[in-house]
């Protein structure tokens, strides 16, 4: 199975390379943005097994290496290879 | 007083360190491999800049776990001295062993360039021999140096920040401060008062003719308070 890690700057925290995004996105002319927040994307492949304790894995691996919970947040998906 | 620096891979300023405490100040110093497990009877620690595993996922965040970091961080609780400088500040953070986060520089870029700093405290072991509100002169040079915190850290650490960014005349400004960090801040120490964590090279300005020679006094005062110890 895939874990796929999203990884974004804590809201309130200034993002500095979304908030230069979406000056670009607009200057490009693509009106109406409210916000573009910029962040991490990790694909982890692990052996097939139950959701629950591959979740359990990468929520420690979330907590203990890839997100910094002082600024960041992180959401986790599974998928079946 | 014998000092350790540490090297991890992708350090770069470890021999700027080694030469500063060696030829220019006199004291003897060892260099100690990461994947080393002790401190081989060191009295103070550095952690040096660069960019130790290539600041791959967040700058410190691999080099935290490298074997050496364990007994440091023993040596730091049982109340070592431990300087981490700009990488080594960066990975002090991800230890744990000091407040807050670093970001990103809110403009984008590199910045490598002196800068002038307030010095808030001088009751420190690192920061004995200065004035307070003395305003000196120390080059910065790094990517990730926007010293963040949630805002009620904030507070309860604000009397650990031993150096602000400012103007030449001690103000804080928001054009003094480069890199966009909380409150100005460029190097905060632990509650403990033993380790200390900055972004500016004290190492690069430590003689005249690399354009100041404030950078030298942090070390003498980590000197100076081994020498009370």
């Amino acid at each position: 199975m895939k874990a796929k890690v999203y990884i974004t700057l804590k809201r309130g925290l200034l993002d500095a390379q979304g908030k230069t995004i979406k000056g670009a996105l607009e200057s490009l002319g693509f009106q109406n943005l409210h916000a573009v927040r910029m962040g991490k994307y990790i694909e982890i492949e692990m052996d097939r097994r139950s959701e629950r304790s591959a979740k359990q894995d990468v929520e420690r691996m979330c907590q203990k290496l890839l997100a910094n919970p002082v600024v960041e947040t992180y959401h986790i998906e599974f998928c079946r290879l | 007083m014998k000092f350790g620096v540490v090297v991890f891979p992708g350090s770069n300023c470890d021999q700027d360190c080694v030469y500063v405490l060696k030829d220019v100040l006199h004291r003897p110093v060892i260099t100690l491999w990461h994947e080393q497990t002790t401190l081989q009877g060191c009295d103070a620690v550095v952690l040096p800049g660069g960019f130790s595993y290539g600041d791959y996922l967040r700058t410190g965040a691999i080099a935290r776990f490298s074997p050496i970091m364990r007994a440091v961080r023993a040596f730091a609780q049982d109340g070592g001295l431990v300087i981490g400088i700009c990488n080594g500040f960066q990975i002090l953070l991800e230890s744990g062993l000091l407040p807050g986060a670093m970001l990103r520089n809110t403009a984008l870029r590199f910045i490598c360039r002196f800068v002038t700093l307030r010095v808030e405290r001088t009751d420190s072991p690192f920061t004995n021999r200065f004035q307070e509100g003395q305003v000196i002169r120390l080059p910065i040079a790094h990517n990730e140096g926007r010293y963040s915190i949630d805002a009620k850290a904030l507070q309860t650490n604000r009397g650990q920040v031993l150096f602000r960014y400012c103007d030449a005349d001690g103000n804080l400004f928001d054009a003094a401060n480069l890199n966009g960090s909380m409150d100005c801040i460029a190097g905060i120490m632990n509650k403990a008062g033993n380790v200390l964590g900055m972004m500016p090279h004290p190492e690069r300005a430590s003689e005249a003719i690399l354009g100041s020679t404030d950078g030298r006094l942090v070390f003498e005062s980590m000197i100076e308070a081994f020498s009370h110890v």
